[in-house]
């Protein structure tokens, strides 16, 4: 069983639900982000969502666009954030680990060398946000072999056909894009949220995770109602923008965030 | 009444010349995506469509646009026979119009009240802002903010024509990220928005889209050759940025196997110089911008910064369709330097009192090193995209001028 699909199991059988928080590898700088991965679980991360930086991130906004310009400066690649990933690994076993990025780095690379190389550092699922399954013919049996969970995002406008085929070639989880837009955007409707959850219920067993748009606690708290996880990127990121230049003040204000979501998810 | 779209067998259903093209989009594009398919099926095949589509590109944009036969040039060449596809005579100036008028009327016709733009030079984005005021549409052009200072010209024209032009600051400021912002508005604002995207790239069905609009140009030329010279031209030659109107033109021969194309990169600085946006020539395969093509990348997968004298070259992607016809061997691609463009500029302008685009120089430059190896009885039929109006004040700023 994959370390996604226990962490998920265990949380049902505590009746708690995922809070998994999104960086981008390398963002401000190299050595910032093993130090606040482990320092996220600590404030009660149960999976890790870590962005691959990319020339050119069509889906994100404005946020998670800057964090990969500011990688980049420090020439973080693919390569390099799976070195992040063996490095998180030797002093955490358990706590699960998702790529998140876009295609071109990993054709770059070559599906098979990825594959190997992720698996190697310990990653668990990968999410590749422009490769929808109609395109994946060759690389998702390569993850399931693996053992790696491929995760797909499902959004607003998917067909129930979609999301059946998303739901059968997926694992670990589903994540929902909880609106029509990039990653930060701010309009955010939870009730039409919580009834596309409830459908897509009917038609798949897998965790759902819920993203996009996940500013504070309250809004955590009301997703976690209905939702198995919660994605939190765009209002971590942000703290690591207010304070580049201060990573004792950013990884604060990453824990203190998180921490506050922790609480609000458990209560 | 225009020619019916030709059948072709590529792309397949999902958009695929080969392993390239596809649909490499994130999921909330996937729903758009399939209605544009759709429609553009259904109305690519309706000859009301088709009839309002003839009667706009003949009395709006001014079509058909000539074929010239340059007599002088040749012979002072001293080699085969140039002809021009007079594309720089369309309204707005370039072959841009063609496709932004097809995909305006399918914007009308699925109920869009909104378009929105990429564009590089200006020359899309003015073609678009173009349509939308005739058809009273709301639009959006975005553009890279190092472009925005290099072509303000082509931004005021925009803003007259009632656009609003958004400055994209993101990555390198040029094309590419325009057409990053344009897809996350269209992600944002999918359900009233029209996405019209200016070359042959894009997921799929743009590649196919924007070739069945553009292939006007070469069922044109193909007739109208065939009228002045009894038969068809020996080689075509077109620039090749996005590629549209190259597609354009090689499309409706591509079956005329005796008739050999090359599609001209700008080579920059010069391709071993690295300062180029050559990916045919000097890039590999990668996905960018919704389909597998050749890219030009670094050693990560990373898209690295592309250089032209010409913004409407300065892309590092290409259409699909291309890196297709380039692997197959159809065509051929090669390249030509600022330099060589440059040249070919101002003989063009010299010998024919013609001003072409800097962009279709570097298809003129081409010709100029083909022609005189070819004897005179053989036909070169160059595709003339665009004027050079838009240029004056780059080509005045390089040679050191001040207007």
């Amino acid at each position: 069983m994959s370390r996604l699909t226990s962490t998920f199991q265990v949380l049902r059988h505590a009746n708690r639900k995922a809070l998994i928080p999104f960086i981008t590898a390398g963002d401000p700088e190299p050595g910032f982000t093993v130090p606040v991965m482990h320092a996220m679980v600590e404030a009660g991360a149960d999976v890790i969502e870590l962005g691959v930086p990319f020339s050119d991130p069509m889906a994100d906004g404005p946020v998670i666009q800057k964090a990969s310009e500011r990688a980049l400066v420090h020439h973080m690649s693919l390569g390099k954030t799976l070195d992040l990933v063996a490095e998180f690994r030797r002093a955490d076993r358990t706590t699960p680990i998702v790529l998140m990025g876009y295609l071109n780095p990993v054709e770059c690379m070559g599906y098979q060398r990825f594959v190997d190389r992720a698996k190697d550092a310990g990653v668990d699922g990968v999410l590749t946000v422009d490769m929808p399954p109609e395109e994946a013919g060759e690389f998702v049996p390569m993850l399931h072999r693996a053992g790696l969970d491929p995760i797909f995002l499902l959004a607003p406008n998917s067909s129930d056909a979609r999301v059946q085929r998303m739901a059968a070639l997926g694992r670990g989880y589903l994540y929902y894009v909880s609106l029509k837009g990039v990653t930060g955007a701010s309009h955010l409707d939870l009730a039409e949220v919580e009834s596309r959850i409830a459908h897509i219920r009917s038609l798949t067993d897998l965790p759902i995770g819920v993203g996009f748009g996940v500013k504070n606690a309250e809004t955590a708290a009301a997703i976690g109602r209905f939702a198995d996880a919660v994605v939190v990127g765009s209002a971590l990121v942000e703290k690591i923008a207010a304070a580049q230049d201060r990573p004792e003040q950013a990884r604060k204000d990453i824990v203190d965030l998180l921490a506050v979501m922790r609480r609000a998810l458990d209560t | 009444m225009q020619d019916e779209i030709q059948p072709y067998d590529l792309p397949d259903e999902r958009g695929h010349f080969g392993p390239y093209g596809g649909i490499f989009v994130a999921e909330t594009l996937m729903e758009p995506l399939e209605e544009l398919k759709a429609a553009y099926h259904r109305y690519l095949k309706d000859p009301e469509f088709l009839a309002e589509l003839d009667h706009d590109l003949n009395h709006y944009v001014g079509r058909p646009s000539p074929i010239y036969h340059a007599e002088r040039l040749s012979r002072e060449l001293g080699g085969a026979q140039i002809f021009f596809k007079r594309e720089d005579l369309n309204h707005t100036g370039a072959h841009k119009v063609n496709n932004t008028v097809g995909q305006a009327l399918l914007a009308k016709r699925m109920g869009k009240r909104r378009v929105i733009a990429e564009t590089g030079a200006g020359q899309h984005g003015v073609a678009t802002a173009t349509v939308a005021a005739r058809l009273g549409m709301e639009c959006v052009v975005y553009m890279g903010a190092v472009d925005v200072q290099r072509q303000a010209l082509n931004v005021f024209r925009m803003k007259l024509l009632g656009a609003t032009v958004i400055a994209v600051e993101s990555g390198s400021r040029t094309l590419k990220d325009a057409l990053n912002e344009a897809m996350r508005d269209w992600v944002t604002n999918v359900d009233d928005t029209f996405y019209i995207i200016g070359t042959v790239a894009g997921p799929h069905p743009y590649p196919a889209m924007v070739r069945d609009f553009q292939a006007v140009i070469g069922r044109e030329a193909r007739r109208q050759m065939l009228e002045m010279t009894g038969r068809l031209p020996d080689a075509l030659v077109a620039c090749v940025g996005g590629g549209s109107n190259a597609i354009g033109l090689f499309h409706p021969f591509v079956d005329d196997r005796e008739v050999a194309m090359y599609g001209v990169e700008a080579a920059g600085d010069g391709i071993e110089t690295g300062r180029h946006s050559a990916p045919l020539s000097a890039g590999r395969p990668g996905v960018l911008h919704g389909n597998r093509t050749y890219l030009m990348e670094d050693e990560d997968g990373e898209i690295i910064e592309t250089h032209s004298i010409s913004a409407g070259l300065d892309y590092p992607g290409v259409g699909p369709e291309h890196a297709w016809l380039k692997d197959c061997g159809r065509a051929s691609y090669v390249s030509a330097t600022d330099a060589e463009a440059l040249e070919a500029f101002h003989i063009l302008t010299r010998s024919e009192g013609i001003i072409p685009a800097l962009e279709s120089s570097h298809a003129v430059a081409y010709a100029l090193k083909l022609a005189p190896t070819l004897s005179s009885d053989k036909i070169v039929l160059v595709n003339l995209s665009g004027r050079g109006d838009k240029d004056i004040h780059t080509i005045a700023t390089r040679e050191g001028i001040v207007l």
